[in-house]
């Protein structure tokens, strides 16, 4: 790529796709931008208007609109303090020398090929189901009353689910980083009379964070548009204990056929995503520097 | 205070057995260069004395005590390692401070002891940079200041130079040695480098296949190699060792003589070669022979005026002639 012609060949060949990844971004955006701005009600067919801001204004004073946003960040955090948590002692543990390393790394992984509607659906019925479950099983087995995971602790319940779908991933990447760790390090810290947990804190740690930091940017992203596992399992209640941001879209535009006002909600809820990111990228994003 | 003790030490990794019953006492204050070529143990031999790996059987006393199933922490040594292995998440003073900080020791007595070896390392303008941000030679300063902070009973160096440049290198050899005759703690040294063994040692154990071949003082080793895998492993270049015929004539299997113990003389000799090869280092040329017996080097002076393809006649110092047996082991 050093000559004048060749760079402009290069842009040539390359525009195509780059053209088209933006048309694949900007016509959604733009109709949602525009929709947002209209009276748009599909069983209202033929009545669309300029509306100004009054999407916004319904969409924000929604009584759901607040515990959404306190929802999507409760299942997000939760759901990165279980995998981050269970994905270093799960790193670790893998890390060590054991027999049938090949077959377990294979187990780990393997939620993380479920897709999510199974997952969820699996979930529900074959642990979390008061009745047929698993876990109420186990609760009679032992003499106690069933608990009803997703009327009872629905919240609870979605985080688990969630979270067992991400944690081979941050378990994975964690793994990887702990496996680069340089040896002679760990031994160079036993020499100087580290114990197992100064080893940990002082050494393994800290070689942790970018990858930490990489699992929670990325988990982030995916986490706050959680959807398929609240429709399958509560459907965003009781009441709405377990609807988040998404889900709320979800609901005006498609069960109150308010196309107007979820495209409202999405905008919104892009707004919100980029003040989460840059946040991210403030906090923990120095971590990814050199 | 360094006193270290190897009785009937062994290895196996699995099946296979690195180092066979092994026994080696390294007295106090003395600076002991383990060397061989790779894969001869001697890696394996440090980490075994350093506590980082189990010995397979034997016993490993450290000042009389027995310290075989003591942890690496608590036998009171030190080491430096290949790559440095410095931390390098924290500041060179953070770096030297680690060992102190994990002995629970207070922070102005930390402070002090890192000032003090920063010091005696020409550290003291790079105490608050981080390690990648320093040269190869001044991370193996740092290296070195990590193990002098806690004054071992041993520092024990697993090949500390090999990564580092070659001009660089004979400084750090200068350094490491003046460093041992400040300090006059144990040392143990392992290198493949003869030059840095011949150099810096008090005492050299020479090591193949797990076994050490003999111990002794540098010129010890010079000039009475016990076998003729020392003879040839000891000395640069290496010990012409010739078979055969004129081996023969003087009763033995093998002789040797250093290239620098060979007379060379244009018209007139013992042993008649041409010259394939010839290296002018400005003081001394050493000339690659293709002489009657085989390959040979010898050394002459700078001034002589050979070249390639030139016929020589060499002449072997009959009192630095060595003999050797069958078994490869050294006739007196």
């Amino acid at each position: 790529m050093a000559t004048q012609a060749s760079r402009a060949a290069a842009r040539l060949m390359i525009s195509p796709a780059v053209v088209l990844l933006l048309l694949w971004m900007i016509v959604p955006l733009g109709m949602t931008i525009y929709f947002s701005f209209l009276r748009y009600n599909l069983l209202m067919p033929g009545t669309e208007a300029f509306a100004g801001f009054d999407n916004y204004k319904y969409f924000l004073t929604d009584p759901a609109f607040f515990t959404s946003i306190k929802n999507t960040l409760v299942l997000v955090l939760g759901v990165l303090i279980i995998t981050v948590g269970g994905g270093i002692a799960l790193a670790l543990l893998l890390d060590q020398p054991l027999w049938g390393q090949g077959i377990v790394r294979v187990l780990v992984i393997a939620p993380f090929f479920v897709m999510p509607t199974v997952s969820a659906l699996v979930w529900k019925n074959m642990f979390f189901n008061p009745v047929n479950g698993l876990f109420a099983y186990a609760a009679k087995a032992v003499g106690l009353q069933p608990f009803d995971f997703l009327s009872q602790a629905p919240m609870f319940s979605i985080i688990i689910i969630v979270a067992w779908q991400w944690l081979p991933f941050a378990t994975l990447i964690l793994l990887t980083a702990m496996q680069s760790l340089d040896s002679e390090q760990l031994e160079a810290a036993e020499m100087d009379g580290a114990s197992w947990g100064n080893r940990f804190i002082y050494i393994m740690v800290p070689h942790l964070t970018r990858a930490v930091t990489v699992v929670i940017l990325i988990q982030t992203i995916f986490l706050l548009s959680t959807f398929a596992e609240i429709l399958v399992t509560t459907n965003g209640g009781p009441g709405t204990a377990t609807t988040n941001l998404t889900y709320l879209v979800y609901m005006q535009s498609l069960l109150q056929f308010d196309v107007g006002g979820g495209s409202a909600g999405g905008i919104i809820a892009v707004i919100l995503a980029n003040i989460v990111a840059i946040f991210l990228m403030r906090m923990i994003g120095k971590n990814l520097e050199t | 205070m360094g006193q270290i003790e190897l009785q009937k030490v062994t290895k196996s990794f699995g099946e296979t057995q690195v180092i066979p019953p092994l026994d080696l006492v390294i007295g106090e204050g003395e600076f002991v260069v383990f060397v061989g070529p790779s894969g001869c143990g001697k890696s394996t031999l440090l980490r075994l004395i350093a506590g980082l790996e189990d010995i397979s059987s034997g016993t490993i006393k450290i000042d009389g005590k027995d310290a075989t199933d003591l942890g690496p922490a608590k036998r009171g040594l030190a080491m430096v390692f290949q790559s440095y292995a410095l931390y390098p998440h924290m500041s060179v003073r953070k770096n030297i401070a680690f060992p102190l900080k994990m002995a629970g020791m207070e922070k102005a007595a930390i402070d002090a002891k890192v000032e003090g070896a920063a010091k005696v390392l020409n550290l003291g303008d790079y105490l608050e940079r981080r390690p990648g941000q320093l040269s190869g030679g001044q991370r193996q300063r740092v290296a070195i200041g990590r193990a002098i902070v806690r004054e071992p009973a041993a520092f024990l160096f697993d090949e500390p130079l090999s990564n580092l440049d070659a001009a660089l290198r004979v400084n750090m050899r200068l350094e490491i040695t003046e460093l041992h005759q400040t300090l006059k703690t144990t040392m143990i040294y392992v290198t493949h480098d003869q030059v840095e063994a011949m150099t810096m040692a008090d005492k050299i154990v020479v090591l193949h296949a797990g076994r050490i071949e003999q111990v002794g003082s540098p010129l010890e080793l010079y000039r009475t190699p016990r076998n003729t895998f020392v003879a040839g492993f000891i000395g640069s270049p290496k010990m012409n060792l010739l078979t055969g015929a004129v081996a023969k004539a003087r009763g033995v299997e093998t002789i040797g003589i250093r290239p620098e113990h060979v007379a060379v003389s244009k018209d007139s000799g013992e042993w008649q070669g041409r010259v394939t090869v010839a290296e002018h280092l400005g003081s001394d040329t050493f000339l690659h022979v293709n002489s009657d017996h085989g390959g040979m080097t010898v050394r002459v002076g700078g001034q002589m005026n050979v070249g390639h393809g030139d016929t020589i006649w060499m002449t072997p110092d009959a009192n630095h002639l060595h003999r050797f047996g069958a078994d490869g082991v050294r006739i007196a």
